[in-house]
């Protein structure tokens, strides 16, 4: 299976450790990435403040190149990549002004046709009868807590993946595998995303409030495919535990992270020993 | 008392905020709504009266972290969010951001202006460059300028920071994208 890929700025910079994982495990099921040439960032969290046509643009450009490669699928692990991805590609795709004033600022043809997928989805493609076949071991020490965030279910009319108050596509994935999920409260709250060196007071109040609900359902871990989730929970447990007094010690995985291990790999190889909290399950 | 201004039909006529009835749903959902002066539904209120000088200017809007919570809950499918990113833009565009938010603002325009020069984001480039704009220029501010200095080495032992940022290719074509949308600079 060959799947286009957009890694996004945070995957080739300091989260490079969700790229290790994503790349680690679809490799170890027999999905081929295909990463787009020259990709551009998508405007992230500040374009769609500061300037329309640019929120628009900088993820067209990105569709364009996938298009004239002929990519009919694009997987975007950054649920903020994907999500403007596929904002774009329908707001384009049901406008024929916005499609050819797109075409000329991007300096290619658009069409909005390319399929952009979470990285959830690439395993719901893969299928978990298949990823089962792939076990090596049996995830029972593992007691996650699946957190979705933001980006992965909302805008819910434009992205139309899994239910948006109660999601539960990455239980369904890790149950198969033999983790035992938790049910918890704040699995769609916000973490505060990319807001963490503007505004750091609401990232670690968000961020707090989510490690203590995991911790109070009896999590061992948080899981999460964000890799601003991730910085937030993760990097900045330090800093959350300093300032409310509170002894978190929680690991934060990437999906890709529990698929990993259950089919035989090892934590370096998806990049686990990057963590900033450590993960002992 | 200010006036309806029609060119804010323009702006927000496709965020279907006149089919706001005020239920409240927006804010009671908002996972920052307390550290706001003006609410989510207050905001879309002053975007239904036309009167958006008073939004355009407050410091809520920029508390506001894109969750989207309060366009997937409302019952008569405002995109509130949306409205939020178009009082943003607006905010931005007339200079009129709110003290309050210096430090978001400097931000997100270090954010855009790194992406303007190397296509891609540097982050090592992306906090110098927030540290002098954010950077208030008074001396209770300078905690800030070394605030997650820690971080730094922390994040080098585990192979996280990249000291060379990626750059694209064609950096040209990323210039002519963005004078496209917003004009010369």
């Amino acid at each position: 299976m060959r799947i286009g890929y957009y890694p996004g700025c945070a995957l080739h910079g300091s989260s490079n450790d969700y790229e290790m994982s994503v790349r680690a495990c679809l490799d170890a099921l027999g999905a081929e990435l295909q990463e787009l040439d020259d990709w551009i960032c998508c405007g992230a969290s500040a374009a769609h403040c500061i300037n329309r046509k640019l929120s628009i643009a900088l993820p067209a450009r990105n569709l364009a190149l996938a298009e004239r490669e002929g990519l009919e699928e694009l997987l975007a692990p950054c649920p903020l990549c994907s999500m403007e991805l596929i904002r774009t590609n329908t707001e384009i795709a049901e406008d024929a002004d916005l499609r050819h004033e797109m075409a000329e600022t991007v300096e290619l043809p658009i069409q909005g046709k390319t399929k952009v997928l979470n990285l959830i989805q690439v395993f719901q493609k893969i299928g978990v009868d298949r990823i089962k076949t792939a076990v090596k071991r049996e995830l029972t020490t593992f007691l996650p807590a699946c957190y979705y965030g933001c980006l992965l279910t909302r805008p819910p009319d434009i992205l139309r993946f899994d239910d948006p108050d109660c999601p539960s596509s990455m239980e369904t994935i890790l149950q198969a595998l033999g983790a035992r999920t938790v049910d918890w409260n704040y699995k769609t709250e916000c973490c505060g995303a990319g807001l963490t060196m503007a505004n750091e007071d609401t990232v670690l109040d968000l961020s707090n409030k989510i490690l203590s609900n995991a911790s109070e359902h009896g999590a061992n871990c948080v899981v999460a495919a964000c890799p601003m989730c991730h910085v937030n929970l993760d990097m900045k447990q330090n800093d959350i535990n300093a300032r409310y007094a509170a002894t978190h010690n929680m690991p934060v995985y990437y999906l890709s992270d529990l698929i990993g291990l259950a089919v035989g790999l090892e934590e370096k190889a998806l990049g686990i020993n990057r963590h900033f909290v450590a993960a002992n399950l | 008392m200010e006036t309806k201004d029609h060119t804010a039909d323009a702006v927000f006529g496709h965020l279907r905020v006149d089919d706001c009835y005020q239920c409240g749903k927006c804010t009671a959902g908002c996972p920052v709504a307390e550290e706001m002066d003006l609410m989510p539904n207050q905001v879309v209120y002053l975007a239904q009266l036309g009167q958006i000088g008073r939004a355009v200017a407050c410091g809520g809007i920029w508390e506001c972290v894109s969750c989207q919570t309060c366009s997937a809950r409302c019952p008569k499918s405002v995109d509130i969010a949306g409205v939020m990113d178009a009082m943003r833009q607006q905010s931005v565009q007339e200079g009129k951001a709110s003290p309050l938010a210096h430090r978001t603002v400097a931000f997100q325009k270090a954010f855009l202006n790194n992406v303007r020069r190397n296509g891609r984001l540097n982050e090592m480039e992306l906090v110098g460059q927030f540290k002098i704009t954010g950077f208030a220029y008074s001396l209770a501010d300078v905690p800030f300028l070394f605030k997650d200095a820690m971080l730094g080495p922390r994040m080098m032992v585990r192979g996280k920071l990249h000291l060379r940022g990626e750059k694209v290719r064609d950096r040209a074509l990323v210039r002519r994208i963005f004078e496209r949308c917003m004009g010369e600079k």
